[in-house]
């Protein structure tokens, strides 16, 4: 029967990530992914935060296939026919890495892929992994494809539904709260088009806006990120409050497109793909168990993401979190002992990252994504105020407090609103 | 163009497919469906691949986008009667963007 030093499977930011770095160190690796190519299963946003990527593979941006550096992020709260935004822009655009890349999944994930094979790995595409093999609660190896392959240490990086393990009993259920439906279309416009209309320079600069408000009054935000040629437009939303509110998810995904906001945006531009990805909110008090004998569960299959309401990270999580298990799993060789006591160094090395830090900073921001009002009272209270302050009507005009005070609807006391505020502020803010 | 009015037909439509015309890669237990109140399977999934039709849950599979929602819809909100395993290798959705 084969065996292997290490099997990864899945080839996601986290599955490449792992097998790129132990086929480096000369372990004989093989990863096997269910798409036919790897990415062909993928959906993201997507913005691919730089900083880690460009530690692993320097200057990444000049031969992957990313769309465009992001040179603007801006955050739009949707009232319901106005908007409020506030943009941040980099004006010196010229330093690199930039903060961010735009990437579409399908396109970046074969070259990821390419960098674990240049370095050694083996991949096998159009297999899906179908279960692990665990013997006396050691993970020894997997079945795909009629076939046992067995190893030292299995890399669990299936994804968020981690289905593997719930199969085998490693993992814990779902709070349906925790877990959020992406749905999302990637429209096609003329590159000159996408630059002209948000202010780009060159081709190569896009911008990235996270919205809050018109999904529905589903709790949850929308997204919209400039690419090359297309334009990647979605909404997230939670699962529970869906199946509660009885909207399907492209009605919310219509409802926030139909935005004027939005709509103006996207004014002109060809839907060419639908796609759809659940993901877990992440959180460093939602951690699960990251290793046991024989194996370790790195990116979001062990629900490892940063969403801090202006910016959800999962790749560069997913890439820290698979460097993190590959030096735990280059450690054990040495040792040569894959058990669980040897493998646990993958959660303190883990806790040493730079991501995990910005994991503990945004932990208060998690109550937040809980607050509704800020999905469906605060967007048209934001408008309101400065529809209020700006518009010369047949009234009196109003200073900022007097129009606050006009805005707020009897749902809101001023009391819970400063309430709300001092969260927004432990979140965000101090 | 316009990017407004599409049907979700049409949305479905855009997308490539391998499909795996022998096996289904969704059972549902219709004995756990008829105790559930609240069927969210019903409406979380985007492709609505899950319809009542003569009040049993019919999972229209060669729709799925794959994007696990339903499974844990049904796990939190339902009664279980959803076993969802990825397609065999290749088949299935192939997005072509992501
Ligand atoms: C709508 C949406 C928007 C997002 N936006 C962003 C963003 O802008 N920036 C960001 O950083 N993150 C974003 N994320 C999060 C990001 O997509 C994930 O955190 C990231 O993809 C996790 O990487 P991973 O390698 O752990 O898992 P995945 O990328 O899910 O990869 C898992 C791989 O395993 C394969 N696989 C699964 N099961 C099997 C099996 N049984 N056998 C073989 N192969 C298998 C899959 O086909 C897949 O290739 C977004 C997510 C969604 C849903
Ligand atoms: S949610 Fe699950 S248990 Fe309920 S009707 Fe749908 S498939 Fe059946
Ligand atoms: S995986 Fe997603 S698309 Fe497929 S049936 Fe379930 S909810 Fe629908």
């Amino acid at each position: 029967m084969e065996k292997f030093d290490a099997i990864v499977v899945g080839a996601g930011p986290a599955g490449a990530t792992a097998a790129y770095l132990l086929a480096q160190a000369g372990m004989q690796v093989v990863v096997i992914e269910r798409g036919a190519t790897p990415g062909s299963k993928n959906v993201s946003g997507a913005l691919l935060f730089s900083q880690i990527y460009n530690e692993l593979f320097p200057n990444f941006w000049e031969s992957a296939p990313v769309e465009r550096a992001i040179v603007g992020h801006s955050i739009a709260f949707l009232g319901q026919e106005t908007s409020v935004t506030l943009d941040y822009r980099d004006l010196d655009p010229t330093h690199t890495p930039h903060n961010a890349y735009s990437v579409l999944r399908a396109c970046f994930d074969p070259w990821m892929a390419q960098q674990a094979e240049d370095a050694g790995a083996m991949l096998l595409p159009g297999y899906t992994v179908e279960r692990l093999l665990v013997e006396n609660g050691r993970v020894t190896g997997i079945h795909a494809g009629g076939d046992d392959l067995l190893a030292d240490v299995v890399v669990v990086a299936e994804g968020t539904r981690s289905q593997l393990l719930k199969q085998a009993g490693l993992r814990d259920d779902f709070y349906a709260g925790d877990v959020s439906i992406g749905v999302k279309e990637v429209i096609a416009l003329p590159e000159e088009i996408i630059t002209n209309r948000f202010q780009c320079l060159t081709a190569d600069e896009g911008v990235a806006y996270t919205c809050v408000g018109h999904t529905g009054g589903v709790e949850g935000g929308g997204f919209l990120y400039t690419n090359k040629e297309t334009l990647s437009v979605g909404v997230v939303v939670k699962i529970d409050a869906l199946y509660k509110s009885q909207r399907q998810p492209h009605e919310i995904l219509d409802e926030f497109k139909s935005h004027p906001f939005i709509n103006r945006l996207v004014h002109g531009g060809k839907v060419v793909e639908y796609s759809a990805q659940a993901i877990h909110r992440g959180g460093v008090h939602l951690i699960p168990q990251l290793y046991g004998d024989g194996y370790v569960v790195v990116g979001s299959a062990a629900r490892l993401l940063l969403n801090n309401v202006m910016t959800l990270r999962g790749m560069d999580v997913a890439v820290a979190s698979a460097a993190a298990a590959a030096k735990a799993i280059l450690a054990a060789r040495e040792k040569g002992d894959y058990s669980r006591a040897s493998l646990a160094a993958y959660e303190q090395f883990f806790k040493q990252t730079d991501v995990y830090q910005d994991m503990v900073t945004f932990k208060e921001t998690y109550a937040l994504l809980e607050n509704k009002r800020l999905f469906n009272v605060y967007p048209d209270l934001i408008s309101g105020v400065m529809d209020d302050m700006f518009s010369v009507k047949a009234r009196p005009g109003k200073k900022a407090y007097r129009a606050l005070r006009d805005n707020m609807h009897d749902e809101l006391t001023l009391w819970q609103m400063l309430k709300d505020m001092a969260q927004i502020g432990r979140g965000l803010v101090r | 163009m316009s990017t407004r009015e599409l049907s979700l037909d049409d949305r479905l439509g855009l997308d490539k497919y391998e499909i795996d015309e022998e096996h289904s890669h969704i059972q549902v237990d219709q004995s756990l469906c008829l105790r559930c109140q609240l069927r969210p399977c019903l409406t979380v999934c985007p492709a609505a691949v899950y319809v009542a039709v003569d009040g049993e849950i019919v999972a229209r599979y060669e729709n799925c986008l794959e994007c696990g929602t339903c499974q844990i819809a049904c796990d939190t909100g339902g009664q279980g009667g959803i076993t969802w395993n990825p397609p065999q290798g290749g088949f299935g959705i192939v997005f072509r963007y992501g």
